[in-house]
């Protein structure tokens, strides 16, 4: 089965750190990367820029309504992804909790639903 | 060769209450369709009925009732044309029983048939069925209403009912969980070793939500539920028996049991509660104390300690005192003090205060109440103020116990409890 993993943290947090303290959570990702790459659960994932450089659309009516900011004013807010693929719930369960993120932030996992 | 209608009434109320769970649990493992597995039960059971009075109750009404509806399942299957795929895979799978996943006994027989009424094995799909049930991934609402149904098979309007929600609330919720597990990917199994221990700690808990559930109301008259004190004892009772290495399950069964052993001497004839230390004790049951701490005792044995276990030596030190004076509050404290180093907790540490002002007066515990009041986490708890309403009466300072006890009742919940309170504050008004 296909999740994807939504990794939910409060940005602020991440604005406030030192560029060694952001390099050495880059170096993080890399070694669970790595570790998800060769247990062959990754099919995909990346890092997203904050939501200072999101913009939304919507149509209504015909016309094509933008403006700036994520879709929803919340606390934590989506930081970046993986989509993996893995036998059962309980092993997604396990890739999530081994992503950095989730030691300060929260990981939504969403099967995919296949069309 | 037929049977009375009476008795096979008798054999099927027996085999329902007994066998259910385990019905359903195989068919779930075979068919891997919770809605079809209850249903192929529910037909196996109307079934009985006919057949048991024609040829008798069979010696193992267990393996009857699996039998019959495992064929209803295999014949529902063949018949959909979308499902012959699934039909050819258990067909194949019967034939060819396969190591178990996930299974800690690896006594898992349910590749092997027929089923002879042999309990090895079986018992086994009853503990994945639990632990799938009880998977975090659930709401907690949803573990228990899917535990009571598939494990214990109340019905949705018995569930709703015990929950005080309409039928329909019940019925969607249960659709709603057995979704999720479709969709989301939840794996029919007893988790693997890493998993167990915390998982565990989650089915202990939802038994222990529905033996309180039952014990006391949080709204309305009354305060004891008695069906679900009764169904959680039977699946705890289960739980201790499929898993003989896991002395939290036999805490927890003692604790049910001393607890439940109380359950005639906690109201009086007009549905008021009567505190422990009033209750007479002649009306407590003393086999299920008596159960009640031969539990704790194999469960001690293990050498293993844990909340459940703590609980239950608490509770034993109540149901064991031969009056209320002869309680040893000493002991309790110390019990109470071991329980907040393991599951620290503001209610827990509440205990403790009143089991301190039990064994070293009223001003001891007040510390401890107040001590929690400035920590402010009890807020909105009734019992908060009226543990310090109760102790600071104790210490005879009446006008603050006065006021004590109106914070209590402006937070109270069940009508059994406020005639409590409100009795105490009368007896603290001048006369």
């Amino acid at each position: 089965m296909q999740y994807l993993l939504l990794i939910c943290n409060d940005e602020s947090g991440f604005a406030s750190l030192s560029p060694e303290e952001r390099s050495a959570m880059t170096a993080e990702y890399e070694v669970f990367g790595n570790a998800m790459g060769s247990r062959g659960v990754l099919r995909g994932g990346e890092r997203l820029r904050p939501t200072s450089d999101a913009t939304t659309v919507q149509v209504r009516d015909g016309k094509v309504l933008t403006a700036d900011g994520p879709f929803a004013e919340t606390k934590e807010q989506i930081g970046g992804y993986f989509v993996v693929e893995c036998k059962d719930l309980d092993e997604a369960i396990d890739v999530a909790s081994q992503i950095p993120g989730a030691r300060d932030g929260t990981i939504e996992v969403r099967p995919i639903w296949p069309m | 060769m037929g049977a009375t209608r009476a008795e096979v009434e008798a054999a099927a109320t027996r085999a329902f209450r007994e066998e259910w769970g385990r019905v359903v649990a195989t068919l779930i493992r075979l068919t891997g369709d919770w809605d079809l597995a209850e249903e192929c039960a529910q037909e196996a059971y109307g079934l009985a009925v006919d057949r048991w009075r024609r040829d008798g109750v069979p010696r193992s009404p267990g393996a009857w009732l699996t039998t019959v509806a495992r064929n209803r399942a295999l014949d529902r299957l063949r018949r959909s044309r979308n499902e012959a795929a699934k039909y050819e895979e258990i067909v194949v799978a019967s034939l060819n029983p396969g190591p178990s996943d996930g299974d800690p006994s690896g006594r898992d027989q349910s590749g092997s048939e027929p089923y002879e009424g042999t309990d090895s094995g079986i018992a086994d799909e009853r503990l994945r069925l639990i632990f799938t049930c009880c998977h975090p991934a659930l709401s907690m609402e949803a573990q228990v209403a899917l535990t009571l149904r598939t494990l214990a098979g109340l019905t949705t309007v018995e569930i709703a009912r015990a929950f005080v929600v309409p039928p329909e609330t019940m019925a969607k919720r249960l659709v709603r969980a057995k979704n999720k597990i479709r969709n989301a990917g939840i794996p029919y199994q007893v988790p693997p070793g890493h998993l167990l221990p915390e998982r565990t700690v989650a089915v202990l808990g939802v038994l222990y939500l529905l033996f309180n559930e039952g014990y006391s109301a949080t709204g309305g008259a009354d305060m004891v539920r008695q069906g679900l004190c009764a169904e959680a004892v039977r699946l705890a009772r289960l739980l201790a028996e499929l898993m003989t290495d896991e002395p939290e399950a036999l805490g927890l069964l003692s604790l049910m049991l001393l607890h439940d052993a109380r359950r005639a001497g906690r109201l009086d004839s007009a549905g008021d509660m009567v505190p422990l230390e009033d209750q007479d004790r002649a009306l407590w049951d003393s086999d299920a104390i008596a159960e009640g701490c031969a539990v704790l005792d194999a469960a001690l044995r293990q050498r293993r300690p844990g909340p459940y276990q703590v609980q239950a030596a608490i509770a034993a030190c109540h149901a064991t005192a031969p009056t209320a004076t002869a309680t040893d509050w000493a002991e309790i404290a110390s019990l109470y003090k071991r329980l907040t180093e393991m599951v620290p907790s503001p209610v827990v540490e509440l205990n403790r205060a009143v089991a301190v002002a039990m064994a070293e007066g009223p001003d001891a515990g007040l510390q401890f109440v107040e001590r929690l009041e400035r920590a402010g986490k009890l807020a909105g708890y009734h019992l908060l103020p009226a543990t310090r309403a109760d102790l600071l009466r104790r210490a005879g300072r009446l006008d603050e116990a006065q006021a004590a006890y109106r914070e209590a009742l402006a937070l109270v919940g069940t009508d059994a409890e406020r005639r409590y309170l409100l009795r105490r504050l009368g007896e603290t008004m001048p006369t």
